[in-house]
């Protein structure tokens, strides 16, 4: 094992045009970590994890996978180094069969160009029976599973191809709560397979349980970086929220709204807001 | 890694609910699985048609007969090969029916005006279609704009480019006869003779038609490539996320286009010897049509090249089928139209049984 951790990212910035996406992000994240990037909407959360999965190249700043210096130009790049990223709504082709979606992009072959099918149709079937979703038929279309078992099959598609560090796009954001569960569940187990975790979200109750460490972005800057032990929930979801902005909203509730509703929403948010004063 | 280490680890930390394989159950129908071929539809419109034509047309069962629509089928059913493989890959090419004319000038021309051998225009129209369609695929790739506009573009492009070069260099409309060029015998065996299946003359490109179909079934079901195809179709985004070279894939079945449309050409050149250089225009039209009814979904990701062969089964059947049942064929257009409208209605149907119940 080397001292260097898996993935480490040193004041790394990306611009779009004019426009500074992401500026002066530092995270390390080591094999049987998990790492959890939280933000609202428009944080740089997306511009992060494309940087780690290559489909951006950072502007400034250093990307470097167990120390060694990198900048990739593809996914491709990225998945020879282990890194394989899930995203939350393009992980799968939903008209395509469960087996032709778990190989996409690294078929297995037999000479010829031939793909090895029944090898797929095996591994396939036998790599989600562990993840305890069982498939009766490996060639419906991907589209007919539940939001849940297709973040499932990405991720065992990522562990099986031999990843050493897992980017999780947002993969609870669109889920109920039982199949949010079954996702963090697969969270810690690949944490206990000693895979490296870069857990992206924005709801602070997700991360908590599961993280051993947590970024938090807004405006494209790092507005926080602290391992579990130094931060507790409240203080994870005030920074998230910002106690602040949460008494401004208030405010403007109670000044806008006459409605008995509409005092008793402020009411509500002004407690939640000082609740959350003590972390700032 | 794999099985061995998930079965050294601890169980999950709640174990899967028991009541979870009853969901299951619900989701899984093999109506579904039925319908979700996409050749089916087409096939028993095929059956349907072949039933309805044998009845109102005592010419259309002679064997005879049958030889005319299959090499009705076969000639646009070549094209459709190429066309539906793109069309699975997510795009158009409205371009391909004149690019079939112009494979056609080039070899024509090329052999007559340097007075070669005239596999010497064929090799030479091959190349330069596919650098035809390697435009196209570039063209695609590089700008982002829809497949539907570039092709349309290299449409009128070409169009125009057939009927310029073929009057600047020949003075006429058409190309001068390559029937009596080095080589005609030859090449005319190849891409315009008449075999002889058990006292019937069949074109040989009703065989040809057989081969491709084959092949691209092979590599849609059966090969890397085929996989990538569905995946950039499908969900191009997902495809590129994965690894899948999504640019190569997509000039490659731009390519495939051109190189169906090569054959064509040379079809043509070597059944009729000269070629009129404003033939194709409308002809793409017909490509897809076929694709359509054999099940390819216009929005990419879905069908299959057999699906296709029988949409142009269906479309050489109803050309052919309406002439021997001595109606005015003036009508085949609004047949055609209206067999497009029910096979995308089934179409939409399939696609929503499949993704509904998510």
């Amino acid at each position: 094992m080397s001292e260097a951790p898996l993935i480490r990212l040193s004041g790394v910035g990306k611009n779009h045009g004019s426009i500074i996406a992401l500026r002066e992000v530092s995270l390390e994240v080591d094999a049987g970590e998990v790492l959890c990037v939280l933000g609202d909407n428009g944080a740089g959360k997306s511009t992060l994890i494309k940087i780690i999965a290559g489909l951006h190249r950072h502007d400034a700043g250093g990307y470097e996978v167990a120390g060694e210096p990198v900048s990739f130009g593809s996914p491709r790049d990225a998945l020879a180094r282990g890194i394989a990223t899930v995203y939350q709504d393009l992980a799968v082709v939903p008209l395509m069969p469960v087996w032709r979606n778990f190989f996409l992009g690294s078929e297995k072959r037999k000479g010829l160009g031939r793909m090895d099918i029944d090898h797929m149709r095996r591994t396939t079937r036998a790599e989600l029976g562990e993840m305890g979703i069982d498939l009766r038929d490996v060639d419906q279309p991907i589209g007919t599973l539940s939001g849940g078992e297709r973040q499932c099959v990405a991720i065992a598609r990522a562990v099986h191809f031999g990843a050493r560090a897992l980017i999780l796009d947002e993969p609870t954001a669109a889920l109920g709560v039982k199949q949010a569960g079954t996702v963090l569940r697969y969270i810690v187990q690949a944490r206990e397979r000693s895979l490296a975790v870069v857990f992206i979200t924005h709801n602070p109750h997700h991360a908590y349980p599961v993280g051993d460490r947590f970024l938090i972005l807004k405006r494209g800057r790092s507005i926080g970086y602290h391992p579990k032990g130094e931060i507790t929930r409240d203080e994870l979801t005030a920074l998230m929220a910002g106690g602040a902005e949460l008494e401004q909203l208030a405010h403007e509730l109670q000044s806008t709204q006459d409605s008995d509703a509409g005092a008793a929403a402020a009411t509500a948010l002004t407690k939640e807001a000082e609740r959350l004063r003590p972390a700032d | 890694m794999g099985r061995a280490a998930a079965e050294a680890l601890p169980p999950p930390p709640s174990p899967p609910p028991p009541p979870a394989p009853d969901e299951r159950m619900a989701r899984r129908s093999p109506v579904r699985l039925l319908l979700g071929r996409p050749e089916l539809g087409a096939l028993l419109g095929a059956v349907a048609l072949f039933a309805f034509f044998s009845l109102v047309a005592d010419a259309f069962l002679q064997a005879g007969s049958f030889s005319t629509v299959l090499y009705a089928g076969s000639t646009f059913g070549i094209m459709a090969v190429g066309v539906s493989l793109l069309m699975i890959g997510g795009e158009f090419d409205l371009s391909a029916g004149v690019m079939v004319t112009t494979a056609a000038l080039i070899a024509a021309l090329v052999s007559y005006q340097f007075t070669l051998n005239v596999w010497a225009g064929v090799l030479v129209s091959l190349v330069l279609t596919l650098a035809l369609g390697m435009v196209n695929g570039l063209l695609y790739v590089k700008t982002g704009l829809p497949s539907f506009i570039i092709t349309l573009a290299t449409f009128f492009m070409l169009a125009g480019a057939n009927l310029g070069v073929t009057k600047a260099v020949t003075g006429n409309v058409a190309t001068d006869s390559v029937r009596d060029m080095d080589g005609f015998g030859t090449a005319r065996a190849v891409f315009a003779s008449d075999v002889d299946v058990l006292g019937v003359n069949v074109n040989v490109t009703v065989f040809w038609w057989l081969g491709f179909v084959a092949i691209a079934t092979w590599i849609l079901l059966r090969t890397r490539i085929g996989n990538w195809i569905f995946a950039v179709g499908g969900s191009a985004d997902s495809a590129r996320a994965v690894g899948v070279p999504v640019a190569r894939t997509k000039i490659g079945l731009f390519m495939g286009v051109a190189f169906c449309g090569w054959f064509s050409g040379m079809h043509l050149v070597f059944a009729f010897a000269t070629v009129q250089s404003g033939e194709g225009v409308g002809n793409e039209f017909f490509y897809i049509i076929c694709a359509v009814i054999g099940g390819c979904l216009l929005t990419g990701g879905y069908g299959s090249a057999i699906g296709a062969a029988i949409g142009a089964f269906i479309f050489g059947m109803t050309n052919k089928g309406i002439v021997y049942a001595e109606w005015n064929p003036d009508w085949f257009k609004f047949f055609l139209g209206a067999m497009l409208l029910i096979a995308t209605v089934v179409n939409l149907v399939v696609r929503r049984r499949v993704e509904r119940s998510k």
